[in-house]
């Protein structure tokens, strides 16, 4: 118990400390780990517990950070607010394609398909709609002003993006220690099964997506006012739904600290590669990070952190 | 008064008709089994009870209620549970959990509902294995497990679907006593069973299912002479007595791996 709080606190004081002792280069580092751990936690509620793999995830998370970006050039709304509103759209959005969805029993391939043409349905529309900038993207004038989300120097986004993961892991928390938690998991272990026990499993899935989605959204928000630029191929593009989605599945999905270690590794993993590859052969260093993710996908199945346990568990049964 | 009505129900799949005109009362406090020869309809008629498919004709009324297109988990809150036949535990969840997911249908605090499900475990025999994971368990103890989750949604009716299935005659004993006991706590019970010896031991009244229609109705010692069971099930010379199985040419249920 003395052990957990030293850890906690020196865990603690290192991630307080940390952004003003790193580099510039490592700044970004850091704040790319935990905004990446924080959307792929938000992907975790619906993809880890419940089960229900998306690969649209970029919806979401461009709905919430176009909506914040219109709301705040075209009405001065605060992005504060706006991401509120982007939320929110973000969760009507994925009870649409969640009804559609779970309504007609789409289940694994069906569902996965599903959510990536809405994506790309989303993508054409942002490609084609004036007010999104279509094709160039919208492009956000920086103003340094904490309230309109836009911050001097890294030290503050450091911070915002380490807020949102704590909270998003909060939220999971709590979702791991109750019913809807319990629910969730038995869904994904086996639907007909927890339906047959009285679970409603169109409704916590229902939920599940609602609750990811919004997260997802204020993850947009965070992304549009720390690149100050928003554009269909990139923020839309299929490669970002993986991105979101591979960190919690390397790390561990369904776990609470699968996402954020899944994030750590991959994000040192591309630094690695880059620095040590990028001279030379072009583009080899994408060649070893997919090795690299063939190999940890190969290997350990469920994800880094439940292995990871599972050894620790194992070694400790011996020691006993 | 009658607790579970099936009024005249059938269900085609394709061409192939499951379950023709079935029609049987379940008395409140009742144990009644269902027997028949594998494709009989049995399980396609559980199927039907519990919500997971929709008669093509006919109607099933629990308590009073008509249940038609009422889904699963309703049915599951109004207080009739099945389990399955292909046993289904909630793999990478441990016992406790797996027991919990029913338990939290009754109450809503996790705290009282792990409670509740330290009594089932209890119950059931499977405490001491609660931390175990659900895939790790053997055949007994994932038919037990069954069981047990279907208990812990605190039921009124429970629908069992071959829980005797593959087990030896040690466990099949203990299972039958499980059975007398949460029979004897007042839940009405509904059972499909190839395992004879738990139909005679277990059942106050039987029901046959031959190629989907019921074909006799009676007490366990009428049906043992029905001429028809004997004919389309039991095989010549069955005495109910002496068979620890199924009737010799049913042995061999698959059952899941």
């Amino acid at each position: 118990m003395i052990l957990r709080i030293v850890i906690g606190l020196a865990a603690g004081a290192a991630l307080l400390l940390l952004p003003f002792v790193a580099s510039s280069v490592w700044q970004n580092l850091l704040i790319t780990t935990f905004y990446f751990a924080y959307l792929g936690q938000a992907w975790n509620v619906l993809g880890g517990y419940a089960g229900q793999l998306s690969l649209g995830h970029a919806a979401f998370f461009s709905i919430g950070a176009y909506t914040s970006v219109v709301l705040h050039t075209h009405l001065g709304l605060s992005p504060w607010v706006g991401m509120l509103a982007g939320a929110a759209l973000a969760a009507v959005v994925s009870q649409g394609i969640g009804f559609l969805g779970f309504r007609f029993g789409l289940r694994g391939f069906y569902f996965i398909l599903l959510t990536l043409a809405v994506a790309e349905i989303l993508r054409l529309v942002a490609l084609h709609l004036p007010i999104l900038g279509g094709y160039t993207g919208l492009f956000i004038n920086f103003t340094p002003n904490p309230w309109q989300f836009q911050f001097k120097g890294k030290i503050p986004y450091y911070f915002v993006a380490l807020s949102f993961l704590g909270l998003a892991s909060g939220v999971v928390w709590l979702i791991e220690r109750s019913k809807f938690g319990v629910y969730l998991v038995a869904i994904r272990e086996d639907e007909d099964a927890a339906e047959a026990l009285g679970v409603d499993t169109f409704r916590y899935k229902m939920l599940a997506y609602a609750v990811s989605a919004a997260l997802t959204a204020l993850g947009g928000t965070f992304y549009a006012y720390y690149q100050f630029y928003l554009q269909p191929n990139t923020v839309l593009s299929m490669h970002h739904s993986v991105d979101i989605m591979i960190r919690p599945i390397v790390g561990g999905s369904g776990t609470i600290l699968g996402p954020i270690l899944g994030s750590f590794l991959l994000e040192l993993l591309g630094e690695f590669s880059r620095t040590y590859f990028a001279t030379g052969a072009a583009g080899l260093y994408v060649v070893i990070y997919g090795l690299l993710l063939i190999v940890v996908v190969l290997f350990l199945p469920r994800g880094v952190y439940p292995t990871l346990l599972g050894w620790v568990r194992r070694a400790l049964a011996r020691h006993a | 008064m009658s607790l579970l009505r099936v009024e005249n129900v059938s269900k085609a799949f394709g061409g192939l008709t499951a379950v023709q005109g079935v029609s049987f009362a379940l008395a409140e406090g009742e144990l009644l089994a269902l027997i028949g020869p594998n494709g009989a309809g049995k399980t396609t008629l559980f199927h039907i009870i519990s919500g997971f498919l929709r008669p093509d004709e006919g109607r099933v009324r629990y308590a009073g209620e008509d249940l038609t297109g009422v889904r699963p988990h309703d049915i599951c809150q109004r207080g009739m549970v099945r389990t399955f036949q292909v046993t289904r535990p909630f793999h990478r969840l441990t016992v406790m959990e797996n027991v919990l997911v029913g338990a939290l249908e009754r109450v809503a605090q996790r705290r009282q509902a792990v409670k509740v499900a330290e009594e089932i475990l209890a119950l059931t025999g499977l405490a001491e294995k609660a931390d175990q994971l659900g895939h790790s368990l053997t055949l007994p103890d994932r038919k037990r497990l069954e069981l047990a989750r279907a208990l812990a949604t605190g039921p009124r009716v429970l629908l069992l679907d071959e829980v005797m299935a593959g087990l030896n005659p040690t466990e099949t004993g203990r299972l039958i006593e499980l059975i007398r006991t949460i029979h004897r706590r007042g839940i009405t019970i509904l059972l499909i069973e190839h395992v004879m010896r738990a139909v005679m031991a277990l059942s106050q009244r039987i029901l046959v299912l031959n190629y989907g229609e019921l074909i006799a109705e009676g007490s366990p010692d009428a049906i043992v002479r029905n001429t028809k069971v004997i004919e389309a099930y039991l095989g010549e010379g069955y005495s109910g007595l002496d068979d620890d199985g199924a009737p010799s040419r049913h042995q061999g249920t698959k059952e899941d791996t």
